[in-house]
């Protein structure tokens, strides 16, 4: 089977792409698939080290597109799951060394032996958005439940949109459930009604993901111990096809609402 | 006090998440539509215009404004004519 290609972007920094993707590497890789994540930030490499790999590195992805090594070669496997390996991006390049078509072909070439690809795209929506999103079967949001994030969310969908990409679907990142309760934050409903895209995560502020990027050791490794990553799991059950309820915030009522929104959005 | 508040029609505060809804429902019609607030103001100028010159409206309650759903976002020009009953209280 052919590997499915995922590109996770956000359009604004900072609001927890490459935490998201590593995390998400690891639940997939835990779940028995063959993973590759691909850091597509050139110039500004860091998944490597969210994830702990950053000693393991000898070649990587523009040493791949300007033909120095073999594909296999720049592929860093982790020690603790098997089938999770890594792309690491080039350190001392900019982004111009990377084109659309170099992403499309470097992920063909993957697609035989895995089942997922997730790239890791750099923030804005220049050259490096460009790239990251040329090869996606489909495209996950990142945003924040705050304005500044959700205006560039709005603005990266509509880049996708244009461009006939996707599907895009919708991760709230960092949403804090008892500001949340006290109206001094965004809601999950109001965010997915202003987008207007299918939602796939919930994931809430944990202060358990600075510890695991202290480390090295992301946090789906351990699913059971922090709700970030069972949030994190959930969303690999979710790629996976499974029907997994999202995590509840509110009362009963307003859940109800949310879940009868998300449904219809999805007829 | 809130209910007291509410039953006299009082406008509460809003809280800031509510604030934060509103704002961002504001410049997502902005950005989707590329019109610029300074370009809603001429639009608007210019539809009192137009509209002057075939029937008298109320100029100063002309509101020209976005009306949002999840996949379309609208120009509203809401017009108040200047009736009968309305010119006689001006």
């Amino acid at each position: 089977m052919a590997a499915k290609v995922l590109t996770v972007t956000s359009g604004k920094g900072g609001v927890g792409k490459t935490t998201l993707t590593a995390n998400l590497g690891v639940a997939l890789a835990m779940q028995g698939q063959r993973v590759v994540v691909i850091d597509a930030d050139v110039g500004l490499r860091n998944l490597d080290v969210m994830l702990g790999l950053e000693n393991r590195i000898v070649y990587d992805l523009v040493d791949v597109i300007e033909g120095r090594c073999r594909l296999r070669q720049a592929l860093v496997r982790d020690k603790r799951l098997s089938e999770l390996f890594l792309l690491p991006a080039a350190q001392t390049r900019d982004k111009s060394a990377v084109r659309p078509d170099d992403m499309v072909s470097v992920c063909e070439s993957l697609r035989e032996q895995h089942d997922f690809v997730l790239i890791d795209s750099p923030a804005g929506i220049e050259q490096g958005f460009r790239y990251a999103v040329a090869p996606a079967d489909e495209i996950l949001i990142v945003t924040n439940p705050e304005v500044a994030a959700v205006r560039d969310a709005d603005r990266i969908i509509g880049l996708i949109e244009a461009e006939e990409q996707g599907p895009a679907r919708l991760i709230i990142n960092r949403i804090k459930p008892d500001m949340v309760r006290r109206g001094e934050m965004l809601d999950i409903a109001d965010v997915v009604e202003l987008l207007a895209i299918d939602l796939i995560g919930i994931v809430p502020e944990d202060q358990a993901i600075l510890v695991s990027a202290n480390r090295g050791q992301p946090l789906a490794f351990s699913s059971d111990s922090s709700s970030a990553g069972r949030a994190f799991h959930n969303i690999a059950r979710r790629l996976l096809g499974e029907d997994v309820p999202f995590i509840t915030l509110r009362e009963p009522g307003v859940l109800e609402k949310l879940f009868r929104f998300v449904r219809s959005e999805g007829d | 006090m809130r209910l007291l508040g509410r039953l006299l029609g009082r406008r509460e505060p809003s809280s800031s998440g509510e604030v934060a809804r509103e704002r961002l429902r504001l410049v997502l019609a902005h950005d989707r539509s590329n019109i610029s607030p300074a370009l809603l103001d001429t639009l608007k100028d210019e539809i009192i215009t137009v509209i002057s010159r075939h029937v008298a409206i109320d100029a100063e309650g002309v509101e020209v404004t976005f009306s949002q759903s999840a996949h379309e976002t609208r120009l509203v020009a809401d017009i108040p004519l200047m009736t009968r009953r309305g010119r006689r209280k001006g």
